[in-house]
């Protein structure tokens, strides 16, 4: 008899010939998915960037009401939660099942943290009535310029938090799926580690809001 | 042993098993391709449907069918209805979905169930479109410039916006699919320059619906908020710019026209090129001149904005723009030209629309030119002239490369030959039809008549007489081929593997193929489009 190093027929897709060919084409598949986002993201930044040319002065009015004590912590927490994502790959890549699945969970919890200190940022903002469309009652100098830019605030910030809702939603399933074994044999990984891209992406879209919005008013 | 052999009838796609269940929730790319080819054929004639009223309403001068608001609505509902859920979607994502794995050589799309999502994405997005149609639809236009769709409309602007920004993540997925697929998922010996045109047409297509559609949804989403929040990005009042709204729609917009021409141009390469019997002239650079063209699609959205106040300079470099993308549409006039020269032509129907989306799409492009250069622009700006360029493209050029592409494969996809001569006579009546119907426009266009009214001064009546008349010629081409098509699968002739005797791998499987199919993977081991050597191995 020989034997067929074939693997089990649910790990692999039956429109691949190979775990590698699957693999790569997961991989791939998730870069481009991920271009997609930045060209969303990118429509904000475009118009953040025009009316930032325009109004100098009000963005940077608007952005010295901004509160670096929250942020400042909240960028900590989330680049703390891509190491904790980019270790539950690794182990799941080593089939360590308890150890991703912690890791998976410390993720969750630090992406929950991020979400109620800004969930208190927005609260802070409704009580200085700094929302637009909702609560606005600033008055200023540079009032209509500092408006444009707390939409662009709110939207940027929004928009992101949006993402790291459903990315947040994805690795609690993911713990789930981890608990039950899901990611073992190791080969099984590779759906973890394209959530992971996802949860990289999101924290890296927050290292890019953080100067645009918090550091570019900000003079200590 | 007897030697009664009967024969074994292999299961296709088709009857491999049966009930809705098996269709809604299939994952295989040639059911989801016939799922997208229903729900779009329903757009069509729902978009179709609208624009029939508007021409019956042009007929007289003065507006006796129907008051300006409805006359608004009709234009929106035809422009939402025709681009974002028949144009786009149709050759790539009913011919795409059906053809692109076969032609690869691969067993299905690199990610199946994706590839049914996109469609029921395409349906929730659709069903939030015709729900504001019930609901009273829409008076924006289908570009739904700032301030006026987020502050004086009164309608249903953001249940379409939502519908159009739902239905641009199918879009996004079936780019992505096509793009993976076309990397990871190629026969062996199948190198990216034996790859079919259809082929680099559908992965030019593909960038741009991935790189473009996602800037559509943010400025969608923003034009909602906007009307929601009664603040925004765009609000003049607070030193915002609506240009900026017409900047950002734009830029996608103008390399979604690319993607509502490049899948035409890929049909129409294979039409020619079996039905010539010959290999396309400059394989190479018309696969190059795909990919130009997205590109260079990518920077030119400033022509939609010359009369709209920026400035010279960037005008001038945007009309410079402009005038470059001409250099490799021509390319591939010149080269379908060249492959048709001293072939042995047969003039089936598919040939037929290929060679009316050369001469159509020709004649749209060059009044591109005009449109591009910045004197002319002025004069024509938002009349008829533009209405009928875009037609020219839009319809000249894309559904009938759909025509082409929908004859063409019918057989592939099932099973059997359409009417030939009721195929003739539609394509022809399709022609006729179509420069009735928009040749005046360019007239109308030229003397002044603007576009979005529904009254004009009676010395314009005559040519838009001759326009309805052309409009109802071609109703009658459209529905044609829903009849005899649909005929076809009842009483059709068994078409056979392969009843062109064309190259390309999705000929070498059954018709219609098996839910796989291949039976084994194939083998490439030359060009495409290798006639001449067929011809001299017999």
């Amino acid at each position: 008899m020989t034997v067929h190093a074939h693997p089990a027929p649910h790990v692999l897709g039956e429109q691949y010939q190979s775990l590698e060919q699957q693999h790569a084409t997961a991989e791939f598949g998730m870069w481009i998915f991920l271009a997609t986002e930045v060209m969303l993201f990118g429509g904000l930044f475009i118009a953040y960037t025009v009316y930032r040319i325009v109004y100098p002065d009000g963005f940077a009015e608007g952005s010295r009401h901004l509160d670096l004590a929250i942020a400042a912590p909240n960028t900590a927490v989330l680049i703390v939660s891509s190491l904790t994502m980019a270790l539950a790959v690794r182990t799941a890549q080593l089939g360590e099942r308890r150890k991703t699945t912690w890791y998976l969970i410390a993720t969750m919890v630090l992406g929950v943290v991020f979400m109620v200190l800004k969930g208190v940022e927005y609260y802070q903002h409704f009580l200085e009535g700094m929302v637009p469309g909702l609560a606005w009652t600033y008055a200023g100098p540079d009032a209509n310029a500092v408006q444009l830019f707390f939409v662009a605030y709110f939207s940027m910030t929004g928009l992101h938090a949006i993402h790291l809702l459903i990315a947040i939603g994805i690795v609690c399933v993911c713990v789930l799926l981890a608990r039950r074994g899901a990611y073992l044999p190791p080969e099984r990984h590779t759906s973890l580690e394209m959530v992971g891209l996802y949860w990289h992406f999101v924290d890296m879209i927050w290292t890019v809001l953080l100067p645009l919005l918090y550091l570019f008013g900000f003079h200590p | 042993m007897s030697t009664l052999a009967l024969p074994v009838r292999r299961r296709t796609y088709i009857d491999v098993n049966y009930g809705i269940r098996s269709w809604l929730l299939t994952t295989d790319h040639k059911r989801i391709g016939i799922l997208y080819l229903l729900s779009i054929t329903l757009m069509f004639f729902v978009g179709g449907g609208a624009a029939t009223i508007m021409r019956l309403e042009l007929l007289s001068p003065s507006g006796a069918l129907m008051d300006s608001e409805t006359y608004n609505k009709l234009f929106t509902m035809h422009g939402v209805v025709m681009v974002w859920f028949f144009l786009i979607p149709s050759i790539p994502s009913v011919l795409g979905n059906f053809i692109v794995p076969l032609m690869l050589g691969a067993r299905d799309l690199a990610f199946p169930r994706l590839n049914l999502l996109s469609w029921y994405i395409y349906v929730l997005g659709a069903a939030f479109t015709l729900w504001a149609l019930i609901d009273g639809g829409v008076d924006t236009g289908w570009t739904f410039y700032t301030p006026f769709s987020t502050s004086a409309s009164t309608t249903s602007v953001v249940t379409v916006a939502i519908g159009i920004f739902i239905v641009g993540f199918s879009s996004i997925l079936t780019g992505l699919n096509f793009i993976v697929s076309i990397h990871h998922l190629r026969a062996p010996g199948l190198t990216w320059f034996r790859l079919p045109l259809f082929l680099w047409s559908m992965y030019a297509t593909s960038i741009i619906l991935v790189l473009a559609t996602p800037v559509l949804g943010i400025t969608l989403l923003l034009l909602a908020v906007e009307r929601i929040a009664r603040v925004g990005f765009f609000d003049p009042a607070l030193g915002g710019d609506p240009l900026l709204f017409q900047n950002m729609f734009w830029f996608y917009s103008h390399p979604a026209v690319y993607i509502m021409i490049l899948p035409g141009m890929g049909v129409v390469s294979e039409v020619i090129a079996t039905f010539a019997r010959k290999p396309v002239f400059g394989y190479t650079m018309v696969a190059m001149c795909s990919v130009a063209i997205a590109v260079l699609g990518f920077l030119v959205w400033g022509h939609h904005l010359f009369v709209a106040g920026i400035s010279a300079h960037a005008a001038l470099v945007f009309s410079i723009l402009s005038y470059l993308v001409a250099i490799p549409s021509a390319i591939k006039v010149f080269n379908w030209t060249a492959t048709l020269h001293r072939g042995a032509i047969t003039l089936n129907t598919p040939l037929l629309y290929a060679l009316g989306f050369i001469g159509l799409f020709t004649m749209g492009g060059l009044t591109g030119l005009y449109l591009a250069s910045l004197g002319i622009d002025v004069q024509v700006h938002d009349t008829f002239f533009v209405v009928a360029h875009f037609h020219y493209i839009m319809v000249g050029g894309m559904v009938t490369g759909y025509m082409a592409g929908l004859h063409y494969w019918w057989p592939k996809i099932t099973g059997r030959m359409y009417s030939e001569m009721w195929g003739r006579i539609a394509a022809m009546i399709i022609f006729i039809g179509f420069n009735l119907t928009f040749f005046p426009q360019y007239i109308l266009g030229y003397m002044g008549m603007p576009r979005r009214y529904h009254i004009y001064p009676p010395d314009f009546q005559m040519l838009n007489v001759f326009s309805t008349a052309g409009a109802s010629i071609l109703a009658i081409g459209y529905v044609l081929p829903l009849i005899y098509l649909l005929a076809s699968l009842r009483s059709g002739k068994v078409a056979g593997p392969n009843p062109w005797d064309a190259t390309g791998l999705e000929w070498q499987t059954s018709s219609p193929p098996p839910k796989h199919n291949f039976q084994e993977t194939p083998m490439v081991t030359g060009p495409p489009y290798d006639y001449e050597r067929r011809v001299a191995s017999r």
